[in-house]
């Protein structure tokens, strides 16, 4: 069952990113991508990864593709269907980079069988002790706090610069 | 006590998923005769009363009309997505209600069933992830129907609905902070096992929970995305029929959702005074509280406890339901800038310092070593009302709370007034 389910997200998922690229309209592309976010949150789901598929919805399907539509329905108007497909040269280069991470995945992630079943092991140990939030939240605050305080920082870098930029023009 | 298991597992499945939708749309389908009602009465009319009594066939007749009229497709629309919206809106608004427990443990020959859909370990943050791609549909709504006024609307609920899942989230931070766990069921549980329910504890966050949800189901006095007056109707502007009739249910099924999600948070869900009805699976057993030497106390489910309990999460529910109307029908509508001003400059820091008190309080409580109970909840009471207190002192300037007699007369008193007796001095 949880086989089926999982072929099943995952040709949604792939048929949405396949979606997203070749959508004529650019509203059509975001929304084929917030697709494809479900499927991989319902993939998660399979995984016994409840929190994690939960933020993915709320913060990527519910927070930044929603931007996105924002600054697609506002800049774009009236060029909905214009191509973009650049020239050979490009098409190239990325189907080398696509070509790379695809080998980079084969070799380093695929049959690494002994990692996943320790690993659903400990995520199963982690959630019988402090819960589905609780499992991510220790160590997220206690053995990892300064990365993850450092992308926080990160974070707010980023949003001082997109104020300053944006205030530029004004003054 | 066992749980329900094999093949009754999945006859009660499929009862209380049918059940339980077919009671939501009911709910809707009432709830738009009771806003029309409601209305007629706050203005001193009468409202539909024609068709049935008291008008209560009303909303079959509606939805036999919005099947039976034409359906309008604007020639400048983008077919697909002006189809698709309404479809997209509908969903949120009513798979949310999977993870709301509605009554105790019903007890049967087969074992003892959980009245709730799917109790899924991330809880409260389902409801959050799917709130939050409805605003998907009010959107794609305004921008595909190709219309200024619909795409205006569209934009304000895509800006207003972002805006305040940011104070709805802190605001339930502390909820979760005094619960220690997501599950809505578990919510129920430490309400019923804190002896009250966390109204009063948490009462800043029940204040700001129920501001944000208003604004979060775009009702008034946030209706800003359809405000009649400026933008027609805003994003269901182009829509008729029934995908208009779509529009209205998922309104009105966000109401009803989040109606039951207040009652659910902040006053105990099914919970009734009295620790008569508590029920909670801890280690395979149905248990009603633990006793003082640290043993369980089994519950002993029944059939009219379910009943009473779950007249009491209607009664509760019902009571949000008619506040969102009643509230709709005495304020007027904000402007669009001091909704967003409320959002960012009012609810955001508020939320952001109450987060910050009630933390605080809980590890201070922790600390001393006060048992979880009556007398925990007091204290936070206790706190949470200074937070309140201040919080609505500072909103209102304390023309309430001082009342506004103290402070207007100083504008205006007679006695201010240069008397000719005493110029004449």
């Amino acid at each position: 069952m949880v086989t089926i389910l999982f072929y099943l997200f995952a040709a949604v998922a792939i048929g949405g990113a396949i979606g997203v690229v070749l959508a004529k309209s650019p509203v059509g592309s975001l929304l084929f991508m917030v697709t494809t976010l479900g499927a991989i949150a319902a993939t998660f789901v399979l995984l016994e990864a409840h929190f994690l598929a939960a933020i993915q919805v709320i913060v990527y399907a519910g927070a930044i593709m929603v931007l996105f539509m924002f600054v697609i329905m506002l800049l774009n108007l009236g060029h909905d269907y214009e191509g973009d497909f650049r020239g050979g040269l490009y098409a190239i280069i990325s189907f080398v980079v696509v070509g790379a991470i695809a080998g980079v995945i084969k070799n380093d992630l695929v049959g690494t069988q002994q990692l996943e079943a320790t690993g659903a092991e400990s995520i199963a140990a982690a959630v019988e002790e402090s819960g589905v939030v609780g499992a991510i939240a220790h160590p997220l605050y206690t053995t990892y706090v300064v990365p993850f305080e450092i992308t926080g920082i990160l974070l707010l870098v980023a949003i001082v610069g997109a104020v300053a930029l944006a205030k530029r023009n004004v003054t | 006590m066992e749980p329900i298991s094999g093949i009754w597992a999945y006859v009660a499945m499929t009862l209380k998923v049918t059940g339980i939708f077919t009671l939501v749309m009911i709910v809707v389908a009432y709830a738009t005769l009771a806003e029309r009602r409601v209305s007629a009465w706050i203005q001193d009319r009468r409202g539909p009363n024609r068709v049935g009594p008291f008008g209560l066939l009303q909303p079959i007749a509606d939805g036999i009309k919005n099947i039976l009229k034409e359906e309008t497709l604007p020639a400048t629309a983008s077919r697909v997505f002006f189809v698709l919206a309404p479809m997209i809106v509908l969903v949120p608004s009513l798979v949310t209600f999977a993870v709301i427990p509605i009554a105790a443990p019903l007890p049967t020959p087969a074992g003892v069933v959980d009245m709730i859909i799917a109790d899924v370990p991330i809880g409260i943050l389902y409801v959050l992830a799917l709130s939050s791609l409805a605003v998907y549909g009010v959107v794609l709504g305004g921008w595909a129907s190709n219309n200024k006024y619909a795409f205006l609307g569209g934009l304000r609920a895509s800006a207003q609905m972002v805006s305040y899942e940011v104070a709805l989230g802190l605001s339930l931070i502390a909820v979760l902070m005094l619960a220690g766990n997501v599950t809505l069921t578990d919510i129920v549980w430490q309400q019923q096992q804190l002896g009250m329910w966390f109204a009063f504890p948490l009462s800043l966050a029940f204040i700001l929970f129920v501001i944000s949800a208003f604004a979060e189901t775009n009702r008034l006095p946030f209706d800003m995305p359809e405000a009649e007056s400026e933008l027609i109707t805003g994003y269901h502007t182009e829509y008729s029929a029934m995908k208009f009739s779509a529009f209205m249910i998922s309104e009105f099924g966000h109401m009803v959702t989040a109606s039951a999600l207040m009652a659910t948070l902040f006053l105990g869900g099914w919970d009734l005074p009295g620790s008569w009805d508590n029920a909670y699976w801890h280690e395979g057993q149905l248990i009603s509280g633990f006793a003082d030497d640290g043993s369980v106390i089994l519950a002993n489910p029944a059939l009219w406890k379910t009943a009473a309990t779950f007249a009491g999460f209607a009664a509760k529910t019902g009571f949000f339901l008619v506040l969102y109307i009643w509230i709709r029908w005495t304020l007027p509508r904000f402007r669009y800038d001091q909704v967003m001003a409320l959002g960012w400059k009012v609810m955001l820091p508020t939320a952001l310092a109450y987060v910050m008190v009630i933390a605080g309080a809980i590890l201070f409580l922790d600390e001393v070593g006060l048992d979880w109970g009556f007398s925990y909840g007091l204290v936070l009471t206790g706190v949470s009302g200074l937070a309140t207190f201040g919080f609505m002192f500072f909103l209102d300037r304390g023309k309430t709370i001082s009342g506004a007699a103290v402070k207007e007369p100083q504008k205006s008193r007679v006695d201010r007034v240069p008397q000719p007796a005493a110029l004449g001095e």
